[in-house]
């Protein structure tokens, strides 16, 4: 293996044993025991069956809200508004749900998904027409279509798509019975997840071995040369976010259509925000993204039992994911130092080498 | 619309300018500061929240809303000092970075403030601007904010040090070239990440505002996103602090139109005017940027503002 792949794969993990670990020095101070939290996490998220299901449930709208920040990232952008085509994308679900007249089975439900596909490509494919078109900077206007995006759904959902019935939690019409998606072979784990790891794996497979694939990570390695080669970046670019977009829309069909049935406001759940956090870790490569995506749908499967068992609020999860997110961008820095040099010097003044030092004291 | 309702929405804009705008200031000032040395912190959203959900645990603990105000801006600055270094960091992204410190923030204000939902803690006094009116509308939309002086003054403070003192022309030559900066043997880093820290400092004071004024409680969705706007109030005033309070004014207005709607009996659209200040901020970039040209006025070291 090269010394950027180990890098790659040894650094993020590193990050996260580190996060782990402040994170128990963290709790200690609440008077709970950090091994039992670890213990606790890593049953919560993975110590049996039903622990399993949970986190592959909450795993596959990572996954393609990763996909809406790694896709974009490939041709050199920042887009970290998801939960917008998150919640368009449930919205879509649920009213072409109620509004088409739909075959049932699987044809129904992919009509369902691709409306809210659409919709998400639509508004991230906005984020990256207004960059390329109007010079406006992706990352500000995606985080503003996301608010908005918010605005309207509340607006829709509280208003004309309100179904009467929904009195205490306004709520649009429930999807009939048979478009929903549901569990594969009698398991909680629907066939959302299948969805996620096709949409991780065609994407990697498309950005490493297509012709036009390779051409957005020209794009976004190296504007110059792409503009020297005459590619064309502006729809390069715009295709990206709309395929990101894509797949965020898609992950709140998903939600919609398997978990809450109709859309309202538990939809949002800050999934599109979790998902900027794995793309990073998985550094915006679509196949790293589904075992990070599992990770962290793990640590929000275990968030609940660390309320329910040790009493910790039930931000924790929040503040773990804050201090490995934090850990992981710092571990970057780590990147050019020579571990060798430092490992054979060990009399060299300690800037040099422990630099991981100042990374973990940093963190309050 | 009778002139009662009249009255009414006029009075609830005029309130939402004077208290939904007193954090816009702070943060847009804050992020000012912030942009000015060359950085980009989107992370003022969880300094906002946390210094909020920390002036109000002092205000509740000291019994003195200043005691509060000041933990407040110290929270801020923590936070945003940390930002700061990070993005000293080889090969750490400002924008990831503010992202991370957005949900970190966040994650401890809540973790923190689980206790303090329930408690009322004692508010910074008003300052009753409308005693010649006999409507009790217009007099509650007038009593204002004491922080609100104290934002004003700050922002012609910042004008000023901006162009007049060597502190300022420093953040500023950090700003808008490095290279300069260096040659001239100042650290480059060093400036950023002070300028950072008061940055968040300012920032603070906006979230002090939040919990000791308007609304005046701690909950967990105190903020709607203001400090994330803070960067587009930024570029909607052209990075001039004087600009600024111009921005906050107009931001709090849009953002208070809802509310006011609501007050005066027309509930329709409620959400909808609610995503005003972030329709408008895109309107606003739509209009003033241009594909392939900087900002006017943007510090040239931005990576924001290619």
């Amino acid at each position: 293996m090269n010394r950027d792949t180990l890098n790659d794969i040894a650094l993020p993990i590193a990050a996260i044993a580190a996060a782990l670990g402040v994170f128990g020095v963290f709790v200690s101070f609440a008077g709970v025991n950090p091994v039992d939290v670890w213990l606790l996490l890593f049953k919560g998220a993975f110590g049996d069956w039903f622990s399993w299901q949970n986190t592959l449930q909450r795993a596959a709208p990572l996954m393609l809200t990763a996909l809406c920040v790694a896709v974009p990232a490939r041709a050199g952008l920042v887009v970290i508004g998801g939960e917008g085509a998150l919640v368009l994308g449930g919205l879509a679900c649920a009213a072409a749900a109620h509004s088409l007249p739909l075959p049932g089975g699987v044809v129904g439900s992919a009509v369902v998904c691709a409306a809210g596909a659409l919709a998400g490509a639509l508004w991230v494919g906005l984020a990256g027409w207004l960059r390329q078109y109007r010079g406006i900077n992706e990352t500000i206007s995606s985080l503003l279509l996301a608010y908005i995006a918010i605005g309207i759904f509340k607006h829709l959902v509280e208003g004309p798509l309100r179904d009467p019935a929904s009195l205490n939690k306004p709520s649009t019409h429930s999807l009939p019975e048979s478009l929903a998606i549901g569990g594969i072979a009698g398991s909680d784990v629907h066939w959302g997840l299948v969805l996620g790891v096709a949409a991780c794996v065609g994407l990697g497979l498309w950005m490493r071995w297509s012709a036009s694939g390779f051409a957005v990570r020209v794009v976004g390695g190296n504007p110059r040369a792409a503009q020297l080669v005459g590619l064309p970046a502006s729809r390069l670019i715009v295709t990206a976010c709309a395929l990101g977009g894509a797949c965020a829309g898609l992950a709140g069909a998903v939600e919609v259509a398997a978990v809450h049935t109709n859309a309202n406001v538990s939809l949002i759940a800050f999934y599109g925000y979790t998902g900027i956090l794995v793309s990073f870790i998985a550094r915006h490569h679509p196949l790293a993204i589904i075992p990070v995506a599992i990770l962290f749908g793990g640590f929000g499967a275990a968030g609940s039992m660390l309320q329910r068992r040790l009493g910790l609020p039930d931000a924790s999860v929040l503040v773990l994911q804050g201090i490995a997110f934090v850990l992981i961008l710092a571990s970057e820095a780590l990147r050019d130092v020579d571990w060798k040099v430092v490992l054979r010097l060990p009399k060299r003044p300690p800037e040099t080498g422990p630099s991981g030092v100042v990374v973990g004291g940093s963190v309050p | 619309m009778t002139p009662d309702q009249w009255l009414a929405l006029f009075a609830g804009i005029v309130g939402g300018v004077l208290r939904v705008g007193t954090p816009f200031l702070f943060v847009s000032l804050g992020e000012c500061l912030t942009e000015k040395s060359g950085r980009i912190n989107l992370g003022l959203e969880g300094v906002l929240v946390l210094s909020a959900m920390t002036a109000f645990g002092a205000a509740y603990l000291s019994g003195s809303p200043w005691v509060g105000v000041l933990a407040g801006a110290v929270a801020g600055g923590l936070l945003a000092a940390l930002h700061g270094v990070l993005c000293s960091l080889a090969r750490v992204n400002d924008v990831a970075t503010g992202i991370a410190l957005m949900l970190l923030g966040t994650g401890l204000a809540f973790y923190w403030g689980k206790p303090l939902i329930q408690p009322q803690a004692p508010q910074i006094p008003a300052i009753d601007l409308g005693w010649w009116s006999d409507s009790p509308a217009l007099r509650s939309a007038l009593s204002v904010n004491m922080l609100l002086p104290l934002g004003l003054l700050l922002a012609v403070a910042l004008y000023w040090a901006f162009k007049y003192t060597r502190y300022g022309l420093l953040v500023r030559m950090a700003g808008d070239s490095a290279h300069a900066a260096r040659a001239l043997g100042y650290s480059v880093v060093g400036i950023r990440v002070v300028a950072t820290t008061l940055g968040g400092m300012v920032a603070g004071l906006g979230g002090a505002s939040l919990t000791l004024f308007y609304p005046g409680s701690w909950n967990e969705g105190i903020s709607s996103g203001q400090g994330l706007i803070a960067v587009a109030l930024v570029i909607f005033a052209r990075w001039s602090p004087l600009r600024c309070i111009g921005a906050a004014a107009l931001f709090g207005g849009a953002g208070a139109l809802g509310p006011a709607l609501q007050s005066a009996g027309i509930g329709w659209g409620y959400h909808l005017f609610n995503t005003l200040p972030y329709a408008l901020t895109l309107l606003i970039l739509v209009i003033t940027c241009k594909p392939g040209t900087v900002a006017q006025g943007s510090p040239g070291e931005l990576s924001s503002t290619r």
